[in-house]
């Protein structure tokens, strides 16, 4: 895995990526945002849904038993319904996470680099990295340095994205683009596409610590670039788009683009994931609704 | 595998087993009693009876127009036509979901189209025309007040019925004109069931005639005193109106078919160039005068584009009309299915490429999967002719002058689009192309305060916008 090119290798082929229709783009998300998902596809929808969810908690407040009380509910959570992905929590809580979901394979997955800002040493997001992964993380939810990206210096990026990989070790590295931060959706797929070529395992939209996080648009647009990414490399890439998705409809319109812009390849907890919190309760309530004709409502849940 | 569970459309709008024509407000059966059967394309079964109007009829519908004009129409202020117009389409919006069942059923398209666009674009169309009704001085300044031109004859294809109708009638209302109006005969039911709203809306009698029948009706009403004639359809039948209403007082205006060339140079956005090809073409199963059916592509793109659109088309689902989730819908009528195939033959015969995604189609019903031609020579049938369905010619280009040179080599004018990130590649490309429409990183948009025609062959005059209002006034 990770690129065999330079960093001004990747710069030059990602500036010279085609242009986005910012329209055209957002008419195709509202156009696959229309199919009508019902009955069993509904059902197998949801469930898959569940499967691909980071359950995450990215709180100041957050204790070691907010984040145990997280993973019982990661594992199971409820009935026969399956377990999420992962959870998702700083590096402080990826030990009292790892403990707790050990011997399962739901995964715990760590924000690191100075998350959400990033605006941290490079040596301080690489030390913050390699804790994360020493408590026991598999996965690392890394964020770019936007700043460097906006001010024209690709090749920054490039290289401390390479070096956040190396960091990294055996877990997977997932590079958020803080697309709400990106002004337009060139940036997005250059971004997109610069991060692939670093190493990237995942390319994900958002930290849902700013004003515009996950959208369909920008997925979709992300889903294109690791489309595109494997017909140029063989190297398959996931897609995590994360804040803002709450509700099971939101859910499966994300799915329907994945189905029909990425096919069955991506249609899997390793390849596509919701970084959410509030989600996996509507989806189980909806889940209910199925089996019992009735939607419950938020005290038929468990807070966390 | 994620696959879709059926997810058919609930409402059902009313169809009665038998529908009259609809003159001077009433629902009555033709003077020689013919009848004829519409068909529901998706099945092939019958969907109701309806009159057929013949000479006896077009001269009693417009008589009852020419009435309706002078005792109370023409006369009425703006505003209060206005009135009418708006109570219309407020009546059209709230039976949207009714409409665009109906408009599935008889011809064959996608729920999701008429419910998403032909429905609510019609709707639209009276919207706009309402507003008009009361300012028609600004719509031609600098001369007396534009007076209404009496009884307007008005023909229209089956390819978006109520929107066809809404694009003639709303204008020619607002305007202060009577119609006498003919819905094509595979399509007669939307425009019935405007009848029965035109009712419902009060309209006054003769205001609104409607009569369902085929080429022999439209003749009738073409050869009938009315003070105008508008048409949409073939340029062949455009070509024999011109004719028939040549040397008479008689206006025309004719909205004929197309070809258009839809360019994509190598600095396009290509994910959405992708879709627009894809719209451009298989919108509405390529019923569509102004669709894209000619793809210019530039050589250096053409491999990676190509690829990119067959993936995408692969994806579109063929299938029930009012499955929510269905791309493609039925083909009207079994004389279309044959000329599409007809067509699609000799590009295989004459030495195109022929490529079908894999896809099922239903066992009765008129169908016919999207179909990309590469390899096509700008000399070919199915680079020059009409087809009127799903079927794509991809030829290729080298510079900008040949992209122009081959779209521009048609008799026909009436839409095109261009793709690309350059702003002054957008207008260098549109100053040089000869038709009507010219669209820019979209394709296949349309609005009621936009003009909309061709020229060459494609016909002459205008629909929508202030441009549109002309048609129907004396000026």
């Amino acid at each position: 895995m990770g690129s065999m090119l330079s960093g001004a290798e990747a710069v030059s082929l990602v500036r010279a990526l085609p242009g986005v229709d910012a329209v055209g783009l957002e008419a195709r998300a509202a156009g696959l945002g229309t199919r009508s998902i019902k009955k069993e596809s509904k059902a197998q929808a949801i469930d898959l849904a569940i499967a691909m969810i980071d359950l995450t908690t990215l709180e100041g407040a957050d204790t070691p038993g907010k984040v145990r009380s997280l993973c019982a509910k990661a594992l199971r959570p409820e009935g026969d319904a399956p377990p999420v992905a992962a959870v998702c929590v700083y590096p402080a809580m990826a030990a009292t996470a790892a403990e707790a979901v050990a011997g399962s394979d739901v995964k715990v997955a760590s924000v690191a680099t100075g998350f959400p800002a990033g605006q941290v040493p490079l040596d301080v997001r690489l030390a913050d990295t390699e804790a994360a992964v020493v408590a026991g993380a598999d996965e690392i939810d890394m964020v770019i340095n936007r700043g460097a990206f906006l001010a024209g210096d690709l090749e920054r990026v490039f290289e401390e994205i390479k070096a956040v990989k190396a960091a990294c070790g055996e877990a997977r590295l997932k590079v958020i683009l803080e697309t709400g931060e990106l002004a337009s959706y060139d940036n997005v797929r250059r971004a997109s596409h610069l991060a692939m070529h670093a190493g990237a395992d995942f390319i994900k939209t958002s930290t849902g610590k700013v004003g515009v996080n996950a959208t369909l648009p920008v997925t979709l647009l992300m889903m294109q670039a690791v489309r595109d990414f494997r017909a140029a490399t063989g190297t398959q890439v996931g897609v995590k788009p994360a804040g803002g998705i709450r509700t099971t409809k939101d859910a499966i319109k994300y799915l329907v683009c994945v189905n029909e812009v990425l096919g069955d390849d991506w249609l899997s907890p390793h390849w596509f994931r919701f970084g959410a919190s509030s989600l996996l309760n509507d989806l189980l309530m909806q889940r209910r609704k199925l089996t019992t004709g009735h939607y419950s409502g938020s005290d038929y849940v468990t807070v966390d | 595998m994620f696959e879709y569970a059926p997810a058919p459309e609930s409402v059902r709008p009313r169809i009665r087993d038998h529908y009259g024509l609809f003159i001077d407000g009433k629902f009555v059966d033709a003077a020689d009693g013919s009848t004829f059967k519409s068909v529901n394309p998706a099945d092939e079964s019958t969907l109701f009876t309806v009159a057929e109007a013949g000479e006896a009829d077009v001269a009693a519908a417009v008589e009852a127009a020419r009435r309706a004009h002078e005792s109370v129409w023409g006369s009425m202020s703006g505003a209060e036509r206005g009135k009418y117009l708006f109570r219309i389409a407020r009546l059209l919006q709230e039976r949207a979901r009714e409409f665009a069942v109906a408009e599935s059923i008889d011809n064959g398209k996608p729920i999701k189209e008429t419910r998403d666009f032909d429905v609510p674009t019609a709707a639209q169309h009276f919207f706009y025309h309402a507003g008009w009704a009361d300012k028609l001085a600004y719509a031609v300044p600098g001369g007396p007040e534009p007076r209404p031109l009496g009884v307007v004859g008005q023909i229209i294809p089956w390819n978006f019925p109520l929107l066809m109708l809404s694009w003639k009638v709303a204008p020619a209302l607002a305007c202060g004109n009577t119609v006498v109006l003919k819905p094509a005969e595979t399509t007669p039911l939307t425009a019935l069931m405007f009848a029965e709203l035109c009712r419902e809306a009060d309209l006054p009698p003769g205001v609104v005639n409607i009569l369902p029948g085929a080429g022999a009706t439209g003749e009738a009403l073409v050869h009938s005193p009315v003070d105008k004639i508008a048409f949409t359809g073939s340029t062949a039948v455009g070509r024999s109106i011109a004719k028939a209403v040549a040397g008479s007082s008689k206006r025309l205006t004719l909205e004929l078919g197309g070809k258009a060339a839809n360019i994509v140079y190598d600095d396009a956005p290509i994910d959405q160039a992708v879709e627009g090809i894809v719209n451009g073409i298989f919108f509405n199963q390529g019923h569509v005068c102004c669709a894209g059916s000619r793809l210019l592509v530039q050589e250096s793109i053409a491999e990676d584009v190509l690829a990119r659109l067959k993936e995408r088309v692969a994806t579109l689902r063929l299938g029930d009309p009012l499955d929510k989730n269905t791309d493609i819908g039925a083909v009207n009528s079994a004389a279309q299915l044959k000329r599409i195939a007809d067509l699609t033959a000799t590009g295989e015969a004459e030495g195109a490429e022929v490529w079908q995604p894999e896809c099922a189609l239903p066992e009765r019903g008129f169908w016919f999967r999207p179909t990309v031609f590469t390899g096509v020579q700008q000399s070919m049938r199915i680079a020059r002719e009409e087809i009127f369905g799903p079927v794509l010619s991809v030829l290729t280009f080298r510079t900008p002058d040949e992209a122009i040179a081959k779209a521009n080599n048609t008799p026909y004018g009436l839409s095109a689009g261009i793709w690309t990130e350059q702003g002054s590649k957008i207008l260098w490309t549109a100053e040089r192309l000869r038709a009507g429409v010219v669209w820019a990183n979209t394709f296949n948009q349309f609005d009621a305060a936009s003009p909309f025609g061709g020229v060459k062959e494609s016909g002459y005059g205008r629909e929508g916008g202030r441009q549109g209002l002309e048609a129907y006034l004396d000026v």
